[in-house]
């Protein structure tokens, strides 16, 4: 339990009354702010009425907003808005996990909380577990050491502060519109590091402007950029995946036509990358999905906003453009569904069918009556990198319709478990298979 | 837990303020407010905390003060988040850094389970100007306010109340969240807001401040 701690000296407390005094002497009634003119008017049009009919039609909603597309005068779609994350951790003893459902043979325990809006996952080669926010302005750092696991606030003071990565001893931060990297990052866990700016050529759009990033094969710092509104017609900084060298120099564009990316990794044998793409809002309940897109050539254009999971032209932008022109999905990953984090699964203690598929960590959607994913998805490919199947493996997030956890990213863990985060409860989970061999609490 | 040595003091301090008031407004709340600051000297419940609370926004959370919002009524989510973004200083706004200093993020869950069970705030009782309600009323159909702060502007989750909020306090609001020196919990209101005119913004909060 925190204290209270205020430090304030019995000097301000005498200022207080000094205060208090002097603005009793200078109180004296008045009207309201703005004085309101003379004539008395009947009361204003009743506010309970929805949208009573005014001659002028409504204006262009801001290009960011997530209400672009919305059909008017429906009271289903009236319903639907993004869903709003708690603003704070749920306590340990509160995260639903007896709800998750893993399949058999597999064990789901927490591995950490109290990280309000925990989002995107790195991890260190010293096994320090990194944590990106969205919502919140921290990045947070569990460190283990003699088996004892603690969460700290690394760094605060942030903005959206959602992509973390790590190489060689330097942790990366992906803030809205900056990156920047912490050197020698495990020494300096609990000393409020400043991060070091290296790359700030971006867009300041918050609508899609929170950024996924990792570190790709080529050693450089993959992230995204992308389109700033549910469905707009982008400048050429927006809509895409961009590649920059550790130092933030070489600045490149790796696919184009990329809607909002939360998450990628690449092939563990191919190489090649693979990355989840939000499908847009509005469209209809049941369609655009979610895409899961391979690059197998650098500049590769996937569509968006002209062209939704690979086969419905857009009704507004697709007009004068096929499908065709575009790189069509590997997968589909369910409408609204939000699939954000994915990896490859790279370790050995999951059984063989696992090895080298991918996780998804599908978010959930909002702009669907009945609500689709909040589960971590399975991905299984063929031999040629396609698509097999999609099929949920973790469920539970979501009970009555209603959310009661929402996964982010997952991610491979040295000692061949995996972990999870979910920003609905501000906490990370560990997947191993086989019984639990460390008490998750 | 240690009790407050501030509390008699504070509760003093609540009859001061309440009463309306305009001239040199300003100069006398900076004074109030210094004064706020000031006084929590030890740990405190939020029960003990709460009269340093009403003293600025108001008995029942109907605050008198220019720029200070009434908080009867508002949404429990919105208030959780407005005072942790104080705590975190996501969002700066003196005195409230200061305030929620130290608070758990029970004693915030608490302090918004208190307000939303106040009544909320009355539409202004005087004469309106009728020719600038429909104006303003027009603009809110424009500018889709109802569909996120409902019809009523009761407001649901995160998004706040407005409804018959303070008139000052809804200017300050609409354009710190306009130039963006207000950072909201998503960037919903800075979008909204890239549009409309500061001359929009006096009509709205005419409006917001008055609806029935």
């Amino acid at each position: 339990m925190m204290k209270h701690v205020w430090t304030r000296p019995l000097l301000a407390g005498v200022l207080c009354l000094l205060g208090a005094s002097a603005f009793a002497q200078q109180t004296v009634p008045a009207n309201t702010p703005a004085a309101a003119p003379a004539a008395q008017a009947p009361a204003a049009p009743a506010a309970q009425a929805p949208a009573a009919p005014v001659a002028q039609a409504p204006a262009a909603l801001p290009p960011g907003s997530p209400l672009i597309g919305r059909p008017d005068n429906n009271p289903a779609a009236a319903k639907l808005a993004p869903v709003p994350a708690p603003p704070l951790a749920a306590a340990a003893d509160k995260i639903p996990l007896d709800k998750l459902k893993a399949p058999k043979g597999f064990t789901l325990e927490l591995y950490a909380s109290g990280m309000p809006n925990a989002r995107s996952l790195a991890i260190s080669d010293k096994g320090t577990v990194f944590v990106g926010s969205r919502l919140q302005d921290k990045v947070y750092a569990i460190t283990n050491k003699d088996g004892k696991r603690q969460v700290h606030v690394l760094v605060s003071g942030l903005y959206r502060p959602n992509g973390v990565a790590f190489k060689d001893g330097t942790l990366y931060i992906a803030e809205l519109s900056q990156i920047s990297k912490i050197e020698h990052v495990d020494d300096k866990i609990d000393t409020s590091p400043k991060p070091t700016v290296i790359y700030s050529d971006l867009p300041k759009d918050e609508a899609h402007g929170w950024k996924f990033m990792a570190i790709g094969p080529d050693n450089k710092l993959y992230l995204e950029v992308g389109q700033p509104g549910n469905n707009v017609l982008h400048d050429k900084d927006h809509g895409q995946l961009r590649r920059i060298n550790l130092d933030g120099s070489g600045a490149e564009v790796v696919a184009f036509g990329v809607r909002h990316s939360v998450g990628f990794d690449w092939n563990p044998k191919s190489k090649e990358l693979y990355f989840t793409d939000n499908g847009r809002d509005w469209l209809s309940e049941d369609l655009p999905n979610d895409k899961l897109n391979r690059v197998t050539k650098v500049g590769q254009d996937f569509g968006e906003p002209y062209c939704h999971q690979g086969n419905i032209p857009d009704n507004e932008f697709g007009w004068g453009h096929s499908c065709s022109e575009f790189v069509p999905p590997v997968g589909l990953m369910g409408p609204h569904a939000a699939a954000l984090g994915m990896r490859f699964y790279t370790g050995t203690t999951f059984p063989a069918e696992y090895r080298d598929q991918i996780f998804v960590a599908r978010h959930g959607s909002w702009n669907r009556t009945n609500k689709f994913g909040g589960d971590i998805a399975l991905v299984k490919l063929n031999k040629d990198g396609t698509v097999k199947s999609v099929e949920p493996f973790i469920t539970g997030f979501l009970e009555n319709n209603n959310y009661i956890g929402r996964p982010v990213d997952v991610m491979n863990m040295p000692d061949g478990s995996m972990l999870i985060s979910d920003d609905w409860n501000g906490a990370v989970y560990r997947l191993s298979y086989g019984p639990s061999k460390t008490a998750g609490r | 837990m240690a009790k407050s040595s501030g509390r008699g003091r504070c509760a003093a301090l609540g009859f001061f303020v309440t009463g309306r008031m305009r001239p040199a407004r300003q100069s006398a709340v900076a004074l109030v407010f210094g004064c706020l600051v000031a006084l929590p000297t030890a740990a405190q419940t939020v029960q003990e905390r709460l009269p340093i609370c009403l003293a600025c926004h108001g008995e029942k959370g109907q605050s008198t003060l220019p720029d200070v919002p009434s908080l009867g009524g508002q949404q429990a989510f919105y208030v959780t988040v407005q005072l942790l973004m104080f705590r975190e200083r996501m969002r700066v706004a003196d005195p409230m850094n200061d305030m929620a200093k130290g608070l758990t993020d029970d004693d915030l869950r608490s302090f918004a389970d208190i307000f939303v069970k106040q009544p909320p705030p009355q539409p202004d009782a005087g004469a309106v100007d009728d020719a600038r309600m429909q104006r303003a009323q027009a603009l809110v159909v424009q500018n889709r306010c109802n569909f996120c702060h409902t019809p009523s502007f009761a407001g649901q989750d995160n998004v706040p109340r407005i409804a018959d909020q303070r008139e000052d306090y809804l200017v300050k609001a609409l354009r710190g969240y306009k130039d963006n020196s207000r950072h909201g919990y998503d960037a919903s209101m800075a979008d909204v807001m890239a549009p409309i005119t500061d001359e929009q913004i006096l009509d709205l909060a005419y409006y917001i401040a008055r609806v029935k």
